[in-house]
This record gives structure tokens, sequence and C-alpha cells, in this order.
């Protein structure tokens, strides 16, 4: 095992060159560029067409949920209107009553979040263990973790069933459509992409900073927790926003591993699509009520996100 | 593990609580909910409480949830027997049973569609529903021989009972008829197109079908089958798609909106009941449906709006299998075998299939009870539930009950969607074409 | 570290690379200057990392692991709904099921060759674009102008939205006869003769590609974004003292700059793109066009409605050896995971 450790202290000592570019920095500052000479008004004439057509492109999708969902059934299932005919919010009351939307709400909260917390906290000591030691089965590990992203789900599902089954029927455990098997689903979902994100963004933290504080005797624990953990915050957060949206989109796993107790909101929404018709409005502002919380804390944390990238996975 | 010995405590102390708060974590994961054990066979472990999947039959989850609650809470009362109902959306129901019956975890109570009566009962997880088990639940003699007919193979107990009957009935809209001067609805599939044609005017059409749902799709393929004389599976058992029959068939259905054209374009893409909001709001003056009544309602569609007559017939005058103008429809209750409360589960469809209750579902659903004494109902007189009524006693048939109906369905169905695509693209759909696809499907049915 | 995580040092304008492997051999100073543990203590150091792996180790078995294993061997059994109750007990199928699944002159086999021939036009076409678009948008927004962070926000928007919420809507808007797409295409602009179907037929191909497109090009454009913040600026001063224009900034500095992140990128995208199950799904349901029946849809296809968990999985079990030999391919073409560690 000793013979692996120089090569561990070789890396360090590059990454301390290019100090100044640390991700804590970069979490902070917007990087903000100026050229020296403005750019040609070809450019920013391209620059102003492309632009306007992309956000055009993106913007369409949101502006119809939104739209449709302030609309009347009639309306929305009539000929296509880019405005409501009738203002009305009427479909937001009515969603919760068409389906038990709130406790599907309920669940997707607690299983992407449960999901979420345990998936960093396993990534992280994982992504430690993998960037700060050199020990055996180190390759194997991180190659068999990566490549697990690209296992076809469709493989897996049914077997996973079974084996959730099989747990439960042995131990007493019941799994089969408990939240809880949902959680150490998404949460293995996640942890590949995160660890090899986490330990990118850990490999960029100079190593001096936890020999420091195992010099100073914490614990490699501790040198995790007081120093590494702190410094990665932009890694760590961008991993969190990952998993969570993992989590909360997921649809395949959810529509056999649920039940009506458990259901998420990925499968709850078809619950609109009924033996009568479909009520596309209620659809819609079911669609907004299960995007906005997710929508908007991406976009809260989304500076660290590309810092948290920037750092990790980019390098 | 073995060097923690001789490492400085505090570290290890802390390493070691770092290392159980992860376990703790995941294991928290795993620790919801109690467990069962599961047995192969029905048991009567917990005879005090049932686990009911209920299929979604009214305009919403919840709306089913409302009407059977106070039921469920009426069979608490006289058995002391709690049910907990969970109301599957028809999406997910046929893989939620798939998973149940793979598992051995599922409910006690189900309703299936009864076309997968065939299927499921290969599979051996349901309740035989033997002379023994039907004697509990008041004998067969209760039910109409055609709805049970569609509770599994010929030759063995049914894997199911009859809970909802339905069938197909031609609805058309009356005030539309009037105004293209049409007296009666058609009764052979000639007056049907000329019908068709006469209602297909000023942006509205004939006829709304539901070219893209291959359930649908699959059923008329049955019916319009049996129209040709062909079937679509032969004594044995075995796939016979692509018989001359079965070719025609297939094409008589796709031309209502392919070269006859009384079907909008637009119809080949619905798949979400599409077709019946089109008739309810007057797009198109006929559908061929199964109890539409409370959908039609909650489009806003009053019942004067709306007469239904039988599905017509190539003849007037057509007898035997050439008469057959519906598949027989509905819904079956069914039990898991591996029920840990099997006297209970047997209680509760009893309960289910006593005449009140019948009644009262049967009503609120717009289906017809299968069972005979609730039939009598008064509630069941209206004019399209007559006439539905009688097309189930007199010219109905069921799907072919083998284990390879779902494929059937699927891959049947499959194919129209695909040739109703091909029609409403422009695209020319001959004998050939219909042909050719009938041939693939029943190809992968062996592979 | 990782095998898709050591990009080799990109073409001459490019600064050394905290991430870049460093030689492995060599000695080191920080390492020379501190005494040397004792040996308990390196021992419990040896077993430290495996004790932090462990509950990703055991996660990693329960959840991928173990049950591919288990799809590998159904993928031998016959596994039809007379078995799925028992399915232990179900017979072997020896080659059966893979027999049935490459035999391209049968049904079976050419409708999964099809399929795959359909999911590989979309991963090329879904994947490129994607690229093509994030890698614009990202260079277009590199300098700073107004408005630039409420449009990196909303570029964002679609890769945040919950697949199912967006996809919905997408399959709201396709609809023929009263969709957004063709009342704008057909009715205010009148570029159709008639309203074009979207959802069936042929065309379900291009909606399966825009539709994908839409939601991971924000992807590649958040990635590709934090990129060029790493690219340091005194190579574009430099270059522009040099008089090279727009075009040959973007062509000697920036595309050689993002080759490592490229690599990954792409490598990235395919594997989720090819694997796509969400976005068909969603959009036509349970039974998808044929121009649009991608493979992983196919084999839930094939294994759940027809109730035939063998063959489904001899299928998965196709597709997953093809994308090995993919990855391992383009890892070598493009030379990652030769330089190793550990």
């Amino acid at each position: 095992m000793a013979d692996t450790a120089p090569t561990a202290d070789a890396r360090t000592a590059v990454r301390k060159a290019p100090g100044a570019r640390t991700p804590r920095v970069g979490a902070r500052r917007e990087p903000v560029r100026r050229s020296p000479t403005a750019p040609p008004r070809s450019f920013v004439w391209t620059r102003r067409i492309v632009l306007t057509l992309l956000a055009v492109f993106t913007a369409t999708p949101v502006y119809v949920m939104l739209s449709s969902s302030l609309k009347t059934l009639d309306d929305v299932t009539g000929s296509f209107r880019w405005f409501p005919g009738d203002l009305t919010v009427q479909p937001y009351l009515d969603i919760w009553e068409t389906v038990p939307l709130a406790r599907y709400f309920l669940n997707s909260l607690t299983v992407a979040g449960a999901a979420t917390v345990c998936s960093v906290v396993i990534a992280v000591f994982a992504a430690y263990a993998v960037s700060r030691h050199r020990f055996r089965g180190r390759r194997v590990f991180t190659v068999t973790v990566l490549s697990t992203q690209m296992f076809p789900g469709i493989l897996f599902l049914l077997p996973l069933f079974l084996i959730f089954v099989n747990i439960g029927n042995t131990t007493g455990i019941a799994l089969y459509g408990s939240r809880g098997a949902l959680i150490l689903t998404y949460l293995t979902f996640t942890l590949p992409f995160s660890i090899w994100m986490l330990v990118g963004y850990f490999d960029s933290i100079p190593r001096d900073l936890d020999e420091a504080a195992l010099v100073d005797g914490c614990g490699p624990l501790g040198a995790l927790f007081r120093v590494v953990v702190p410094a990665a915050t932009p890694g760590i957060v961008a991993v969190t926003v990952y998993s969570f949206m993992t989590a909360w989109g997921e649809v395949l796993f959810a529509s056999v591993m649920t039940n009506g107790e458990t259901r998420t909101l990925a499968i709850g929404l078809q619950g609109y699509a009924t033996q009568t018709q479909v009520y596309w409005n209620q659809v819609m502002a079911a669609s907004l009520v299960a995007s906005v919380p997710i929508v908007a804390g991406f976009l809260l944390l989304q500076r660290y996100l590309v810092a948290g990238l920037t750092a990790g996975a980019v390098k | 593990m073995r060097a923690r010995r001789s490492a400085p405590g505090r570290p290890a102390l802390r390493r070691t609580a770092a290392v159980a708060a992860v376990c703790a974590l995941s294991m928290a994961a795993t620790a919801c909910g109690g467990g069962t054990s599961t047995s192969d066979e029905g048991s009567n472990e917990k005879p005090k409480e049932l686990t009911y999947w209920a299929s979604n039959q009214g305009s919403s989850l919840e709306h089913d949830k409302k009407v059977l609650t106070p039921e469920l809470e009426k069979f608490e009362k006289e058995t002391g027997i709690r049910v907990k109902l969970e109301v599957v959306p028809w999406d997910s129901l046929l893989d939620r049973i798939l998973a149940a019956t793979s598992s051995g975890q599922g409910p006690d109570v189900l309703n299936i569609g009864n076309t997968w009566s065939a299927s499921l009962q290969a599979t051996g997880a349901l309740l035989p529903w033997d002379a023994k088990n039907l004697e509990r639940i008041g004998g067969e003699d209760r039910f109409t021989p055609a709805a049970l007919a569609a509770a599994g193979a010929k030759g063995k107990p049914p894997a199911a009972v009859p809970l909802y009957s339905l069938a197909y009935g031609l609805y058309y809209n009356k005030q539309m008829f009037r105004d293209a001067g049409i007296d009666e609805p058609p009764a052979t599939w000639d007056e049907f197109v000329d019908v068709g044609r006469k209602l297909t005017r000023d942006g509205r059409h004939g006829l709304a079908v539901e070219g893209g749902n291959p359930v649908e799709n699959a059923h008329h393929a049955f019916v319009f089958g049996k129209q040709h004389g062909a079937d679509f599976f032969d004594s044995s058992g075995k796939p016979t798609f692509d018989g001359p029959g079965n070719v025609a068939a297939v094409k008589q259905y796709v031309d209502l909106l392919a070269s006859d054209g009384i079907a909008a374009e637009g119809n080949a893409e619905y798949g979400k009941n599409e077709s019946v909001r089109d008739f309810a709001t007057g797009k198109a003056g006929m559908l061929l449906w199964q109890a539409a009544a409370s959908s039609l309602k909650s489009h806003g569609m009053k019942p004067d709006e709306y007469g239904v007559a039988p599905v017509p017939t190539r003849d007037a005058d057509a007898t035997g299998d050439r008469a057959v103008n519906s598949m027989v429809a509905g819904i079956n209750l069914a039990v898991f075998k591996n029920t840990d409360n099997l006297d209970g589960a047997l209680e509760f469809v009893k309960f289910m299939t006593s005449d009140e209750e019948q009644k009262t579902l049967n009503g609120t659903y717009g289906a017809i009870p299968p069972v005979v004494a609730a039939q009598q109902d008064a509630a069941f007189e209206t004019p399209d539930l007559k006439v539905l009524r009688e097309v189930l006693t007199n010219s109905s048939a069921p799907l072919p009950q083998v284990p390879d109906e779902s494929k059937f369905e699927t891959l049947v169905g499959t194919a129209m969607k695909e040739l109703f695509a091909e029609a409403a693209s422009g695209r020319k759909v001959g004998t050939g074409a219909v042909r050719d696809r009938l041939t693939e499907a029943q190809q992968q049915m062996q592979k | 570290m990782t095998a898709l995580d050591t990009p080799h040092p990109p073409h001459p304008p490019h600064p050394p690379h905290p991430g870049d492997a460093a030689p492995a051999d060599g000695p080191e100073p920080g390492r020379r200057s501190r005494p040397r543990p004792r040996l308990p203590a390196r021992l419990r150091r040896a077993g430290l990392p495996y004790l932090l792996l462990l509950p990703a180790l055991l996660l990693e078995l329960l959840v991928h692991l173990v049950p591919m294993a288990v799809g590998i061997v159904m993928s031998f059994k016959e596994l039809t709904q007379q078995y799925i109750r028992t399915w232990g007990d179900a017979p072997w199928a020896g080659l059966a099921n893979f027999r049935v699944a490459v035999d391209f002159d049968a049904p079976v086999g050419e409708a999964l060759l099809r399929s795959f021939g359909v999911t590989c036009a979309f991963t090329v076409l879904s994947v490129g674009l994607a690229w093509v678009v994030g890698m614009a948008a990202a260079v277009l927004m590199q300098e700073n102008f107004r408005g630039r962070g409420l449009l990196r926000a909303l570029f964002l928007v679609p890769y945040a939205l919950p697949v199912y919420a967006a996809v919905i809507t997408w399959s709201f808007m396709l609809q023929r006869d009263n969709g957004l797409v063709n009342h704008v295409l057909h009715e205010q602009l009148g570029l159709t003769d008639s309203p074009t179907f979207w959802l069936i037929g042929d065309n379900s191909f291009v909606s399966l590609v825009v539709v994908s497109v839409w939601r991971t090009w924000p992807f590649a454009f958040l990635i590709l974004m934090a990129a060029l913040q790493n690219i340091p600026r005194e190579l574009y001063e430099a270059a522009q003292v040099d008089g090279a224009g727009i075009r040959q900034q973007l062509r000697r500095i920036t595309l050689p700059s993002l080759r490592p992140v490229n690599q990954v990128l792409v490598l990235v995208l395919f594997l989720w793109t090819f694997n796509d199950f969400n976005v068909p799904y969603l959009l036509f349901g349970k039974a998808p066009p044929e121009s649009a029946d991608l493979i992983s849809l196919h084999i839930y296809q094939s294994s759940f409605a027809t109730w035939d968990f063998g063959a489904g999985s001899a299928m998965s079990v196709l597709l997953l050896l093809f994308l090995l030999v993919v990855t391992a391919g383009y890892l070598l073409v493009t030379g990652r995971g030769r330089k190793h560690d550990g």
C-alpha cells in the first residue's frame, strides 16, 4: 500500500500550482470577461438572433404550461390559442381533488430528499477515499461504479424489483412498494456521477490543507469534515442538485415500485388522464406545481452548479 | 478493523460514529413498513383486513374512491373486515398485477379487465373459481352466461367473477341526424358509411374513432373479424391473424377513416379518449363505444341528446357469429391465490356481487350488472342500457380466452395504429399492406 | 483518477491543468519531510479507504450489480407468463432468447434491428444537435452583455424541469388538431398545406429529436459554459494581438481547450440519450410509432406487454454489450483511461 503514496503526493504538487483558480474563488466571483476590443457588429447580431431564437425555443413549452393551466377545460381541449379565453385559477384548486396530489408531492419530497442526503453523504466518503487514498482495487472500483452509468434501466428493473421482494420475504422488511425501496434505488442511481464529480472536485483542493489538519491532530475524517467538505461546498451543492433532480424526475422505476400510498409525482400526474377524459388544464397546473420547487432551487443554486462543474466534472 | 485497537482513541471513535451514521442512514431508508410473510396458497392469517385494487371506472381516481369508500364501510360494518382500497389507473394496472404476480406481494382482491382473464389465469396467481368457491358467493347461476364466458379459458374454472358488464353500442347525435334528414340509426355497415358521409360536412365528421389506441383497435378487429367469419385464434389457441377474413375485417375498420373518409384524419392520433370528446362536442355524429354515458355526461352532453343503437352488422339479417356486434366487455373481480385472508376475500367478492351492491355500483358507473337479479332493476331500464343489455345477452362474444390474449391486443392493436397513421398521412392502405402488418404481428406471437 | 477523468493536455495553448494526471514516479518533497507512520497506523490507514467506500459499494452491489447479474441469468431462461409467479422454476432456454433476438430475418429480430437503427440515428442526431446548440450558446454567451444572467437562467430551465412535466407539455403542443406546433406552422405561418401529424407516423422521429434536444442541450451548455471559464483570457488577448478573428480564435483556442471536456460530455450525452426511456414513453405511450421506437421502450414493450421477460432480458444484455464495446472503443480512441494510477 505504502508504495502508492508518493503518487498521490505527486499529484498534489502539481495541483498546487494553479492555486489561484481553485473553485472557492470561482464560486463567489462571476467571471466577467471583456475583450480589450469590442466584438464586431456581425458577431453581436449573430448573437442577438441566435440567442433570441434559442430563448423562444426554450421558453415556449414553459409558456404553454403556464397559459394552459389558466384555461378552462373547454378552452384547453379546443383549438390552440396563445392566450386563455377566460382566465381562471380553478385548475389550481381542482388538481388537489382529482388526484391526491398533496400526498404525491409529499412522497416525492420525502423520497428525493432522503435519497439526496444519503447519496451526497455516501458519495463524499467514497470520493474522499478515491481522491486522497491510493489503495488496491481503487481503479476497479471507479471503473465499475462509472460503468453502471451505461446499464439500461430496463435490464435491471425487474431483477431489482424481485430482489427487493426477496429481501422483504427473508428479513421481514417490506421494501416493495415502500418509499425506502425507491430511496435506495435513486440514491444508487446518482452515486456514480456524484462520486465522479466529487473526486474531480476534491482533487482540485490543495492537499496541504487536509495534511495540515492531519498534523494538527484531526483524524482523516476530521480533515474531511473540517477542511475538505467546506472547501468543496460548490461541488457538493452541484451534486446535491443533481441527485435531487434525478430522484424528483424518475419515471420507470417509480411506475413499478410504488403503490397508491407511495406514488410519486412522476407517476401521479398520469392520474389526470382518466377513463373519461384528459384534464389538460389540470395536467399543466399540476406540472407547474411539480416543477416550481425544483426549478426555483436549481436557478437559485446555479452559480454553485457552474462553479462545481467547473472544478469537478469539467476537469 | 483489527487495526483500530492500537489507533488513538478519539479519531477512531469519531470514525466509528460516522460509519455508524452512514449505516443508520442506509438502514433507515429500508426500515419503513412492517413485514408480511407470503405463502403460496391462501390462508386466513389476517382475518380482519383486506387489500383491494379497484380499476379506474369513474371520472377520476378520487371520484372512484368517493364512490367505493361508503360501500367498503358498509362491508366493514357487516363483517368487521377493514378493506384497504387503492384505485389503480389503467395505464399501470397490468404492470402492477404482473409485479404482484412475480413477487407474490399483491392485493387480496382486485379488478381486472375481463379480457385479461385467461392471460392471468395462465400465471396461476389467481384463485380458481371452482364449484366450491362459486357456491360461497351464491353459485354460478347468479351471473349471466355471457359475462361468465369472459372470465377464463373454456373448460377451466373461471379465474375471476364478473363485476361490471359493458357492451359496445353505436352512439349517435340526435340533432345531427335530424339535421341531415336521417330518421333512424344504420343497421348495416353500408348504411353506416352512407349515414357517415351525409354527416361529414362543415368540418364535422360522421364518426369518431380512437385510432391511436391499440386496445380499442383490437376490440374492433375482433368484432369485425367475427362478422367476416374470422377468428384471431384457432381452436387450439394458435394465432390466425392474417387469414383473409381477418385482413378484410381490419381493412374495413381502418377504411372508415381511410377510403370511406367518414372519420377525421386527426382521429388516427387519438389515444386518450379524444373521440368521446369529439362526439360529445358535436364534432362527430357517431361513436362506437362501450357504456359511454358517464363519460359523455362529464363532457356536458345530456342523455336526451344522443341515442344508442346496436353496432351494425354486414347484413341486416346476419345470424350466428356474423351477427356478433360487440365483445363481452367488462371488469372482473379476482382473488389472489396467496391471500392471507381467504375467507374474507370470498366474503368481499360475495358482497360486491350481491344484488344490492351490483345495483349501486353499476348504476353509478353506467354499466350493466352481470348479476341476473340485479339487471332487472328499474335503474337499468333506460333506453341506452336496454340496448346494451340486449346486445350483451344476444349478440356479444367474449374475446378469445387464451393465455396470449394480451399479446394479441398489443400486437394487432399496434399494427392497426400504424395502418391508421399511414392512411391519415395520405398513403393508400390496400389489402396487401394490411396483410403484411398482420402477418408480422402474428409472427411476433410465435417468436 | 477515473477512466473518464484524466484528460490529456490539449494542444499548445493550454495551461497546466489541475486535473491532469501528474507523473506517477519521482520523489515528492512533501512526502519525504514527513516521518513514516508506525505500522499499526499504516494498517489503519490502509483499511480506512475501504471503510469509506463500503456504503457506496454495498449499494452498488444491491441496486446495480446483483440485479444486473440476475438480469443476465434471466436472459437464459424461458421466463414467460407461466413462470413469472415461480420464476426460479423457469426452464433454461440456453441461447434461444438470444437466437431469436439476433435472427434478423424473422420479425422479432427484424423489429429489434429496426429499433436499434432508429435509436442510433436518434442518438447521433440528438447528441450532435444538443452539442452544437449548447456550444453555440456557450460561446455566444462567453462575453458579458446585458441580460446575460437572465438568459442563462432561462436556458437552464429545460434541464431543471422534471422530465414528465416537460414532455407531457410537448405532447400537448404536438397534437395534430389542437396543438401549438401546427397552430403556428399551419394556421399562422401557412407553411404546410394541411396539419401535420407529429405523434404518429414518420414525423414522430422528428418530434422525438426536437424534444430530446430541447431537454439535453442545456446540459451541454452548462458544462461547456463552465469549461469556457477555465480558458485563460490571456490566450484570446494574445490571439487578438496576432490579428486572429473570432472564427480563428474559436478554432485555435476554444475548441482545442475544450477537447477533454467534450470527450466526456459527448460520452455522457451518448449514454443518456441512447438509453432514454422517458421521452418516448411520455410522448407516445406504450405503443410508440415505428419511426420513434427507441430501444429501451422496445425492450420494455417486449418484456412487459408480451410478458416475455427472458426475451426482454436477452435484448437488454445485447444492448449492454453494445454499449460496453462502444464506450471502450471510444475511450481507447480518445486516449482516455490510458494514463492511470492507483
